[in-house]
């Protein structure tokens, strides 16, 4: 009796391991569907900007879509600018964490206490460092600007970058400290045994070793900070003309792809209008998945050695 | 030769002093932005805030339960799209890691990583929103699922590669079916890897606006219907915070200590199921 | 011949190009402990693996020619019913690490869906774990994770997790090969009880254990099976070469 049973048991089992299977394949395959969906919506949609703007639409300087006039220009600068400056900011101290946590520290109660502290600054919602930004930051920046003798706006791209730098910290850190103290024992104890002080080791061995992969934390981070979108449309100034001295620029009010987005796409009232803002958002596509790639790409040549 | 040896040394400690001024001071930003947070929030907070939707302009009172419902609506049906499709997806890249199928869908969860949320927001307007001529919860929802999708594969994925093969093998030995296997053995052994990427996710999700911004858009007024435009914590934050009433900022203070509150807890949560079954995300 | 239980007839293995287990012919009698040894890389896992079909799990792994249980062609069977019928014991002891010892024992019925009243599973549980010598042990603490007990514990209940199910034959891959002496000779007493229910092949690397637990012994080498003959004969005069100087120590 007992027997029989197990036996159709066994053929029906058999049928929903074969459904069972195709589903996963299936689920994989819609992940596929839904990239190469993203990339083709997006082209799609900035066809009427591409036809009807070109090429030249990327270093057009003037962005006034009253006149039907649209030049990318001043979001690319804005978004170079306060990413690479937020980059520069950010980049001592994702290394000073990754080598205190990865090699001065890397136990303890004080050790996992920074680790999670560094973890929940990429926790907190962007939307609440823009809130905090806007009524504390923007205060202290107006009065520092009026202070070197600019115009003191307060919101501007310098004050989204330091902002932004504090953001995106965690992402080259967090990489850092695992990839530290992924060096081999052996090579630092020989370079002790040869006398070298821990500064030395660290410079010439660990450092050395680390490189290729603390670059590729650098790059999730600029990623990261070429995609944020919140805190900067609060804290950049959203202007689309761009100042004529690099001081100005700097200081000023400015805009970034992201925050034009954030800020027209609802009001785009016409179809290159709209076309155009979404063409912004396919150039930041492509830029941020091909940078999130190389890095992807070296962090797995690096643990795979 | 000594005062060489003193100079190494002197250099060596202050190289230390350094890092361990730039490792720490970076703390402070992160510290500041919560107490403020907590002070400016905390006050605002309290029974009619949570029940009540926001008065309108020159009113005093009001509250934030509009976005309450509405995040909690929105998170919940992305997490039941997003949860099922993600684990899924994560099992067949564990199981499956050297198939063509597997590098590819492996390459689109790293780009679907990397793709900026406002990007997300734009493409399922199109999608959803304009399909159906209005924003909705529901498109809101598919975005965030969309965010969500990554981080729920990846902990997945990477939960399932550290089982002991022998696990498997266990369960097939015994006739268990391939499915049965993994779901009823592989699954709920890594269940609390899963779970904590999954906490991760909404934790991320959570406070994410703008995807919303061309999506589920906002509402003033408490509402349930998926197809109708729907207010959120960030979004509800975002729109009060550059408002220029004082009254509408006390109202995103209070909201932000919430959001803060939330997504606080779940990342609490999260490190004691890692730290409790010792997993490495 | 009459009590034949498994049988191989030209049996061929192979990972991808790889040809592991070449040309086997053997014949397997009921309730026997069967010992197959042979030097690392000679095939006797692959052929083991093969016998309830856990060798075509393996990505690139294929076989050929005939293997029955009893009169049935095990390859043209449903594998989950062979491996119904052809129990398993690993190497390392792996009980389900989420699972109490009770549910490990009835786990083979659980995870396939197997619907038994509550009765019959503790009567189940009860004499799977007597016969694998862990009742008197456990009897307490049925409850508790699996994972709670020595390793040589941890193997007899994989040993009672296999017992359950009510097999014909059960496989053993190097079974104690992660354990401590005294858990080994646990499990050793143990196969000499189990035979009279169950067919016992057992893949060792022990020469040692082979001597003591088997009736009959299989020689690999190289895939090719070199001899099958009783233990005792095997071991003071091997009608091959080969087989002489696998037990005298001269491979490796």
């Amino acid at each position: 009796m007992t027997k029989n049973k197990r036996l159709d048991l066994s053929y029906t089992q058999m049928k929903w391991e074969t459904v069972f299977r195709r589903i996963l394949v299936i689920m994989s395959v819609l992940l596929l569907l839904l990239v190469v969906g993203i990339l083709i919506t997006l082209i799609v949609q900035s066809m009427p900007s591409i036809k009807s703007l070109g090429i030249g639409f990327l270093w057009g300087k003037i962005w006034d879509p009253v006149s039907n006039i649209y030049g990318a220009y001043p979001f690319l600068i804005g978004t170079l600018l306060t990413s690479f400056t937020a980059l520069l900011i950010s980049v001592p101290f994702s290394y000073a964490i990754s080598i205190y946590l990865g090699e001065y520290n890397p136990k303890g109660w004080l050790s996992n206490l920074l680790k999670n502290s560094i973890e929940l600054i990429a926790a907190v919602p962007s939307i609440i460092y823009g809130f905090w930004g806007l009524f504390v930051l923007v205060p202290v920046i107006r009065t520092f600007e009026a202070k070197i003798h600019i115009a003191p706006y307060g919101v501007g791209i310098f004050t989204s970058s330091l902002v932004l730098a504090v953001m995106i910290i965690p992402y080259a850190a967090s990489l850092g400290i695992t990839l530290i103290r992924m060096v081999p024992s052996p090579l630092k104890e020989g370079a002790y045994a040869l006398g070298a002080t821990r500064f030395e080791v660290i410079r010439s061995v660990i450092m050395p070793y680390t490189r290729s992969g603390l670059f590729a934390g650098v790059l999730l981070s600029l990623g990261r900070a070429l995609g944020e979108t919140m805190a900067v449309t609060m804290l950049i100034g959203n202007t689309s003309t761009i100042a004529n001295s690099f001081k100005e620029i700097f200081f000023g009010p400015g805009n970034t792809m992201a925050s034009v987005i954030a800020n027209e796409f609802t009001e785009a009232d016409h179809t290159v209008y709209l076309s155009a803002l979404i063409e912004l958002g396919l150039v930041l596509f492509f830029v941020t998945v091909i940078i999130n790639l190389i890095g992807k790409r070296i962090i797995t040549k690096f643990t795979n050695h | 030769m000594d005062a060489r040896i003193g100079i190494r040394n002197t250099k060596s400690i202050l190289f230390k002093g350094l890092i361990v001024f730039l490792a720490f001071v970076i703390t402070l930003p992160l510290i500041v932005v919560l107490l403020y947070i907590i002070k400016q929030g905390i006050f605002q907070v309290n029974w009619h805030f949570l029940t009540h939707v926001p008065a309108p302009v020159g009113e005093t009172g009001g509250g934030i339960s509009n976005a309450l419902v509405g995040s909690l609506i929105i998170v919940l049906m992305s997490s039941v799209v997003a949860i099922p499709v993600g684990i899924l997806s994560g099992i067949y890249l564990s199981e499956n890691p050297h198939t063509k199928l597997a590098y590819y869908s492996g390459l689109c969860v790293d780009i679907l990583q990397g793709v900026p949320s406002i990007v997300v927001g734009i493409v399922v307007y199109f999608w959803i929103v304009k399909p159906l001529g209005t924003f909705s919860a529901i498109s809101g929802s598919i975005a965030l699922a969309i965010m969500m999708l990554p981080i729920v594969i990846r902990s997945t994925e990477q939960t399932l590669r550290l089982l002991p093969p022998s696990l498997k093998e266990a369960a097939l030995s015994l006739g268990v079916p391939y499915h049965r296997v993994i779901l009823k053995v592989i699954v709920p052994c890594g269940f609390a890897g899963i779970l904590s990427g999954i906490m991760l996710s909404i934790a991320r999700i959570i406070g994410e606006t703008a995807p919303l911004l061309f999506t589920a858009f906002g509402n003033p007024y408490l509402t349930t219907a998926i197809t109708k435009p729907m207010e959120t914590l960030p979004h509800l934050i975002y729109t009060y915070a550059t408002s220029p009433y004082d009254d509408w900022h006390n109202l995103a203070w209070g909201a932000s200590f919430i959001l803060l509150m939330f997504v606080l807890i779940l990342n609490i949560f999260t490190k004691l199921i890692t730290r409790k079954w010792n997993i490495q995300l | 011949m009459e009590h034949t239980v498994v049988s191989a007839n030209k049996f061929n293995a192979w990972f991808g190009d790889n040809h592991v287990v070449k040309d086997v012919s053997i014949g397997i009698e009921k309730n026997q402990v069967i010992a197959v040894m042979g030097p690392s890389g000679c095939g006797k896992t692959t052929f083991l693996r093969c016998i309830n079909r856990m060798h075509e799990l393996i990505p690139g792994a294929t076989a050929k020619g005939s293997l029955k249980l009893y009169d049935d062609e095990v390859y043209t069977m449903n594998p989950i019913y062979v491996r119904y019928k052809i129990g398993m014991v690993f190497q390392r002891p792996n009980p389900f690490p989420n699972l109490s010892i009770y549910d490990n024992v009835i786990a083979g019925y659980k995870l396939n869906g197997l619907k038994v009243a509550k009765a019959e599973q503790d009567r189940i549980v009860e004499k799977s774990l007597t016969s694998a010598a862990l009742w008197n042990e456990v009897k307490d603490s049925l409850h508790k994770k699996g994972t709670f007990l020595s390793g040589g514990q941890q193997q007899r209940l994989c040993i009672a997790r296999a017992i359950a199910m009510e097999p014909e034959v059960i496989l053993f891959d190097e079974p104690t090969s992660a354990l401590d002496p005294i858990s080994t000779s646990s499990v050793e007493q143990l196969f000499h009880e189990l035979k009279e229910n169950y067919t016992l092949i057992i893949v060792t690397h022990n020469m040692q254990q082979a001597a003591r637990v088997s009736d009959k012994t299989a020689f690999f080498y190289m895939g090719e099976l070199v001899e099958f003959d009783v233990t005792k004969k095997m071991f003071t005069a091997p009608s091959d070469v080969r087989t002489q100087n696998y037990i005298t120590g001269r491979f490796s």
